[in-house]
């Protein structure tokens, strides 16, 4: 568990950065995330909505801000995450994870830390942007 | 078309879900998460879990509603998941059952730049086998009125 005398306001955390996103991805997350959208697998379908081609899954770059997170505190200590996912994610992009300290106190009787995390494709707009809340010791 | 608003306070039917290592491993591998606690026991069992406990944001397979939108006859094509949050109030692991309750927080409607959108507010709280409340989600759905209704 992260010691909250390590942490300071204002401190990034460790950035994450993925492979490109690839269509097999969006495929390999369909199923187990039971989401089964077709605006995300089926290119004509996708066309048929006015989009040039299938995109990622929100929730599957929520997923690579939710490893960031876990990589650096653990996942157990994890107590909130919330997102607004402000812009789509195409296949053959590049996502870099990042997260800012912005808060440490207490509550619940456990020492928890508040951060803003957010993730840019590789041209650094953001695709995803939100906070977190971690317990630390 | 603006979406219904007597759908708001609709409450689904509960939806149970038995949590699977093998579904734990194949979410853990589709979104690129390499950590063993997703995979293995003992790894698990080292960092203090009961069993290999879930990724942070697979409780998204934690649905229910599926009644209560099929009545929305919303279209696929115009949906698109604007925010999502979860509360972590407990450990969700393999051999858990999972009990998902569903409501409908909230439908308002908005102009945007492409045109006008509902905005659908879903909460969702997931009870485990011991009755205890392990996880709330809140998410809100957009939906993008389809053109020729601008």
């Amino acid at each position: 568990m992260l010691r909250a005398a390590d942490l300071k306001v204002g401190e990034e955390i460790p950035a994450y950065v993925t492979p490109p996103v690839e269509r097999i991805q969006l495929v390999k997350y369909a199923s187990p995330s039971g989401d089964f959208n077709r605006i995300h697998v089926d290119e004509p379908f996708a066309k048929s909505a006015g989009y040039p081609t299938v995109f990622a899954h929100g929730m599957l770059t929520m997923a690579f801000v939710g490893r960031m997170l876990g990589d650096w505190a653990e996942p157990r200590a994890l107590r909130a995450f919330g997102v607004r996912f402000a812009k789509i994610v195409w296949p053959g992009d590049v996502i870099t994870c990042k997260g800012k300290i912005t808060a440490l106190g207490e509550e619940g009787g456990e020492k928890r830390a508040k951060l803003e995390v957010w993730a840019e494709n590789q041209k650094g707009e953001v695709v995803v942007k939100g906070t977190a809340e971690v317990a630390a010791s | 078309m603006p979406l219904d608003q007597s759908f708001i306070g609709a409450v689904s039917e509960p939806v149970v879900y038995e949590i699977e290592k093998g579904h734990i491993r194949l979410f853990a591998d589709a979104i690129g998460d390499p950590n063993p606690i997703y995979r293995d026991v003992a790894a698990a069992r080292a960092a203090g879990y009961r069993n290999i406990p879930v990724p942070p944001t697979f409780p998204t397979i934690l649905r229910a509603g599926a009644e209560i939108r099929a009545k929305m006859n919303l279209d696929w094509r115009y949906i698109l998941h604007g925010e999502q949050e979860f509360r972590y109030l407990g450990d969700i692991c393999a051999g858990d059952v999972i009990t998902a309750r569903l409501k409908i927080a909230d439908i308002y409607t908005k102009s945007g730049g492409s045109g006008k959108m509902d905005f659908i507010v879903q909460e969702t709280d997931c009870t485990n086998q011991d009755g205890r409340l392990v996880m709330q989600q809140r998410s809100v759905t957009v939906y993008r009125w389809p053109k020729e209704e601008k």
